[in-house]
């Protein structure tokens, strides 16, 4: 059956707090999961105070602050700081989100971080994406076709063909969505995901690619695809403003279409 | 999750990549996620039709009862509710226990249980009308 409370060696305890120091003015409250593989505790939510006033202006400035300046064990990822490599996503205030995006002052009161839901820890808020990553694998993200490039340039596309493409590439995969999906949550194992079916429709729709007819019999499956109920919450965590329910329903428009 | 098996007595040394791959597409799905739509836009008209004949049908005699189903269009649609609402009915509780109910023996189990028992309800509702129409 699927889950709905958390195994009794994953129920959060309290953690400890670190008080801001004596004088700040603007003191906002961060409340973080941490766990450690290694100490066989049960997670905690540790309590920081941040001095708003000595600290940027996004939530993984924040998480930064602290590992540099209050506590250097806790652990997550990050790299561009800008949105692009997608590694700093993490539930923040209850949504999916990428820290270097999320301004601390959308936050009312104290901003709690989780890991990305429903996967496995590997310490802190540093999920395990393996699977993930491997369902990416399995849709083979890459152009495919028989017809060679023309031996003198690269394969054209028209402006309109090109234009099917955004809303698609833009996509970082930084499985925001994929986790905020119950349909994932249960059926994870063999349901592919918003990310991945994004992906998959981003070859789909590529006027260059010659694989189409494969595509979707790779896809055609009651769980790959059709475990999607379009439930929207892909859509509306995306951190990128893309629309990954769209991409899926135009992968079920097509299976529709070559059925006649 | 795969990688976490809930027995730690197995051990999976398979690839994920293996794994997300999984038994491959079972080709299928297509038929079911359309059906389920088709019929429950079939349902609004006949919903609001049953709703209609049941509020016209108040207070009404036995003998009533059963001139209305001997009209040819309130037998034909109320039998085109019945299979509506039942393969409806079928196809959504096809998908909550594929969402929620992970061993395979138990799946299995649950379908057919449930399939047969809408298989008879709609059975049953069927031949009432037909007693009353024939």
């Amino acid at each position: 059956m699927a889950e709905f409370t958390l195994p009794k060696n994953s129920k959060i305890g309290v953690g400890k707090t670190y008080k801001a120091p004596a004088g700040a003015k603007r003191v906002k409250e961060f409340k973080i999961y941490r766990w450690n593989p290694d100490d066989g505790k049960n997670p905690s939510m540790d309590t920081y105070e941040v001095d708003l006033d000595a600290c940027g202006p996004m939530v993984l400035d924040a998480i930064i602050k602290i590992k540099n300046e209050i506590d250097s064990s806790l652990t997550f990822r990050r790299s561009c700081r800008e949105g692009i490599c997608g590694s700093c996503a993490m539930n923040i205030d209850g949504t999916n989100t990428l820290a270097c995006l999320k301004p601390i002052d959308d936050v009312k009161g104290a901003v709690a971080i989780n890991p990305l839901p429903h996967m496995p820890v590997v310490k802190d808020l540093v999920p395990d994406l393996t699977q993930a990553y491997a369902q990416y694998r399995s849709i083979e993200p890459w152009l495919q076709s028989d017809t060679p490039a023309p031996p003198d340039g690269e394969r054209l596309q028209s402006k309109e063909e090109r234009a099917e493409l955004d809303g698609l590439w833009e996509c970082i995969m930084c499985f925001c969505c994929s986790t905020s999906c119950p349909s994932y949550w249960w059926n994870g194992d063999r349901y592919l995901g918003p990310a991945v079916l994004m992906a998959a429709y981003r070859w789909i729709a590529d006027s260059r690619d010659e694989r189409t007819g494969q595509r979707l019999d790779a896809l055609e499956d009651p769980f790959k695809l059709y475990r999607c109920h379009t439930i929207m919450n892909c859509t509306q965590t995306c951190p990128k403003g893309l629309n990954p329910a769209k991409a899926i329903g135009k992968v079920k428009q097509l299976m529709l279409e070559r059925q006649g | 999750m795969s990688n976490l098996n809930a027995d730690p007595s197995i051990h999976i040394r398979r690839s994920e990549l293996g794994r997300a791959r999984g038994l491959g597409a079972a080709k299928s799905g297509l038929h079911h996620w359309w059906a389920q739509r088709v019929t429950a836009i079939a349902l609004l008209p006949l919903s609001l039709y049953f709703v209609l004949s049941v509020l016209m049908l108040k207070g009404a005699s036995h003998a009533g009862m059963v001139s209305f189903m001997a009209e040819p269009w309130n037998a034909v649609l109320y039998l085109c509710l019945i299979a509506a609402l039942f393969y409806h009915l079928s196809l959504g509780l096809q998908t909550v226990i594929e969402d929620y109910v992970h061993k395979d023996s138990t799946r299995l189990a649950t379908m057919l249980a449930v399939k047969g028992l809408i298989v008879f309800c709609a059975l049953a509702a069927a031949v009432s009308v037909l007693k009353l129409a024939l």
